[in-house]
């Protein structure tokens, strides 16, 4: 059999490509949202899909939240797979109970007479001056309700291949896109030029269909000193610091939130005896309460050092001041000295 | 000393609404305006919505004060559709009692009656095809009833027993029956509205010929879904049937809390460019009609419509309600459009097709066989008697694979059993 054929994208365009490919592939899939139809969305994720596809496939939505996740709801029930774009993780509030109550529980509350198999995509998290309404990670809203996978990607090559699974999923899954890195992976160092994805080894993408199974975390760099759990935009923030630092780190990519991937997890820490959780989002009940909870419970007696947590502040994201608010390079190494320290 | 007030201006007032009467008052629905059967003749069922402004405020009638069915909205229903309409709401009625006593015996945790609306789940479904897709709220079962879904399986969901084809998990009463075109009931209001948009929308772009109802009570019109369902359901066309059951309270709170006081709920429709009918809902044939003329409506690409059906809670919002707490004593007795069991089979009497003596004998039969019925389903348990689906299925169906952390709580539940109830719960 012969390779596949890549081709380098940065990660709207392997967005773009994983929902081309699913148009094509299944006449059930439906993509609608703000903006997405023919103008092709306000990050481009959906450019050209409506004029390839047709108007019945991919279409433009009312300014509802509520209604774009409920129609949604409606139209798995019919059979068909939509995949709605929420424009900003931001604006997803008012489709909430629509995703909590209504997606989530359809399968279990109807006893599998019902179900929702049903891809919410949303560009989430900041890094972009997009101030406290473009800028937030609201991904542990949705790790806590049952019933809903929650999948964040940090490569072109991991977004295609994860949002063509959570499209074949059977059941909902809200599927974030760092959007500080839709374009080039992000050092932590604002001021910096920005790297594009074609340097990146996650850019190169093949064309056509494949998947990255949901639930399966990905080791991004080996190490034996310090376990480092993260996703999305801080992946690339946390390998710069890294290698930076020449710290022996063990960085896993989560990938997927929930389901998530223990047996990774677990083996690493007890390999290097220390963890580290990494992520964008406010620190109180963030998802790194929760890893952090669940590696205390698994490793316990393999720790060496208390678990760390490196997060963005519980403020609302500052327009002005977003560079102090967000878990970069100064407050990483902070945190690597101490669990080192230890 | 409120900062900012300002002498020389008359002070803003705030109004909190309030029902004409409370418990001890003398109710008197004499302000309600009755309009004669026939006051606005049945339009072309693809009129534009502008031209039929005059139906959202007005009242579809047919049957009339001598029980006799006329005008242009008379659909015209053969006796024998007519006794069948007649004893499908005398079923719902008898089901309802039957269920409504057995959670007073402390059978199950809860249950809504119907009563008084009868008429606007059962006349509606028989207004639509069989395979048309229903997004019911909470007081649909006339819907189940009309489409001869088992009465063993609804008790056995109302019991939440080994038989419940929801596993019981459940609330009572929040059926699912998707074989039945009847969706899953939620218990977050209104939330089935955007639903059923988006099951008419898939049915459209599929080039499908069913379409979708849905029902919502006056209260809930006001939550965010109703909205978002109306815009969209107009800005697509889509082949969806709104209808509010205005019963005229929601728990405790009237109407007026739901913007009754200044105007009617058909007429939400105007905003949104879409059809609005208001209907006598205690009127079973002018709730057929009016389903009737909306379906035909949806189903040639005429787009929605709003239906409001006036109407009245004849008993508690559910099992867990007093309404004597909040409402005047004898309202329902009192409300000026009757009750649709006796008006409609009244006017089978009135065209000879009926007698006093055929009614009394279908309430006992129904009566027994819902009897019987119950009795079937009691085989499979009564809740919190022990009959119910194994431990473990609390951990399915949340995902389509149980992922390693619901396994884990699964066995962590199974071993708290084994702790609460030793080795004969083991060996069972």
């Amino acid at each position: 059999m012969s390779e596949p054929v890549t081709k380098t994208m940065n990660m709207i365009e392997a967005i773009n490509s994983a929902l081309d490919v699913m148009l094509a592939k299944d006449p059930e899939v439906v993509i609608m949202g703000e903006d997405v139809g023919y103008f092709g969305g306000v990050f481009r994720a959906t450019a050209g899909l409506q004029k390839k596809h047709g108007k019945t496939r991919v279409f433009d939505t009312p300014i509802s939240e509520c209604g774009i996740i409920g129609v949604g709801v409606g139209m798995a029930a019919y059979g068909l797979r939509p995949v709605p774009e929420i424009q900003f993780a931001d604006y997803i509030y008012p489709g909430l109970d629509q995703l909590v109550s209504e997606a989530a529980r359809m399968r279990y509350r109807s006893a599998n007479d019902f179900i929702c198999p049903m891809t919410v995509r949303s560009p989430f998290g900041g890094g972009i001056f997009g101030g406290q309404t473009h800028s937030q990670s609201p991904e542990s809203l949705f790790t806590h309700v049952c019933g809903i996978k929650t999948v964040i990607p940090a490569t072109p090559y991991d977004a295609k291949g994860l949002l063509i699974a959570a499209i074949e999923d059977n059941d909902p899954v809200v599927f974030f896109e760092p959007k500080r890195i839709y374009n080039g992976p992000f050092s932590g160092y604002y001021d910096r030029p920005v790297e594009p994805w074609s340097k990146h080894d996650g850019s190169a993408v093949p064309e056509g269909y494949y998947r990255i199974d949901l639930g399966k975390a990905a080791v991004v760099r080996e190490g034996q000193a310090v376990t480092v759990l993260t996703y999305g935009t801080m992946v690339h923030v946390v390998k710069a610091v890294v290698a930076e630092h020449g710290i022996d780190a063990e960085i896993i990519d989560l990938r997927t939130l929930l389901p998530l991937d223990i047996e990774t997890i677990e083996a690493s820490v007890k390999k290097t005896g220390r963890c580290m959780v990494v992520h964008e989002a406010t620190r109180t009940s963030g998802f790194g309460a929760e890893l952090a909870a669940q590696v205390q419970e698994r490793c316990f007696y393999h720790l060496e050092a208390p678990i760390e947590r490196v997060t963005g502040f519980d403020t609302p994201y500052p327009h002005s001041l977003e560079w102090a608010y967000f878990p970069g390079p100064v407050r990483l190494a902070r945190a690597f000295d101490k669990i080192m320290k230890d | 000393m409120v900062h900012g007030i300002k002498d020389n201006l008359a002070p803003l007032h705030l109004h909190v609404p309030e029902p004409k009467f409370r418990p001890g008052d003398k109710a008197d629905f004499s302000d309600i305006i009755v309009p004669e059967v026939d006051a606005i003749t049945r339009p072309d069922e693809h009129a534009s919505p502008a031209d039929i402004h005059a139906l959202a405020y007005g009242l579809v009638r047919v049957l009339g004060d001598d029980n006799q069915a006329v005008g242009s909205w008379n659909p015209g229903l053969d006796a024998d559709t007519l006794r069948a309409m007649l004893r499908k709401m005398l079923l719902l009625r008898a089901f309802d009692d039957r269920m409504f006593r057995a959670q007073r015996q402390g059978k199950t945790s809860f249950y809504m009656k119907s009563f008084g609306e009868e008429a606007t789940s059962v006349a509606t479904t028989m207004a639509l095809h069989s395979d048309d897709m229903c997004f019911p709220s909470y007081r649909q079962q006339g819907i189940l009833v009309t489409r001869d879904y088992p009465l063993v399986d609804m008790m056995n969901q109302i019991y939440s027993n080994s038989g419940d084809r929801l596993k019981g998990r459940q609330l009572p009463i929040m059926y699912s029956a998707k074989d039945y075109g009847f969706f899953s009931i939620s218990g977050n209001l209104t939330t089935q509205y955007p639903q059923a948009v988006g099951w008419a929308m898939a049915s459209a772009s599929r080039a499908d010929t069913r379409i979708s109802a849905v029902w919502c009570g006056d209260g809930s019109t006001a939550e965010g879904d109703f909205h978002s369902a109306l815009t969209f359901a107009a800005v697509y066309n889509a082949p969806v049937i709104f209808q509010v059951v205005n019963n005229q309270w929601a728990i405790s709170s009237f109407s007026g809390f739901a913007g009754s006081e200044r105007t009617t709920f058909a007429a939400r429709a105007i905003g949104y460019g879409i059809a609005g009918l208001r209907v006598d809902g205690n009127d079973a044939l002018a709730v057929f009609a009016a389903m009737q003329w909306a379906a035909n409506r949806a189903r040639t690409n005429g787009g929605p419509t709003l239906i409001e059906y006036f109407t009245y809670r004849g008993e508690g919002h559910s099992t867990s309600d007093d309404p004597g707490a909040y409402r005047a004593a004898e309202e329902y007795a009192l409300w000026p459009l009757g009750d649709p069991v006796t008006r409609l089979k009244d006017h089978l009497i009135a065209i000879g097709a009926w007698s006093d003596e055929q009614h009394e004998a279908l309430i006992l039969e129904l009566s027994n066989s819902v009897k019987a019925s119950q009795k079937e389903a009691e085989q499979n348990g009564i809740l919190g008697h022990g009959l119910h689906h194994p431990m473990e299925s609390m951990f399915e169906d949340v995902f389509e694979e149980m992922p390693w952390h619901l396994k884990e709580q699964c066995e962590q539940m199974l071993e708290e059993q084994r702790d609460k109830f030793g080795p004969e719960w083991e060996a069972r």
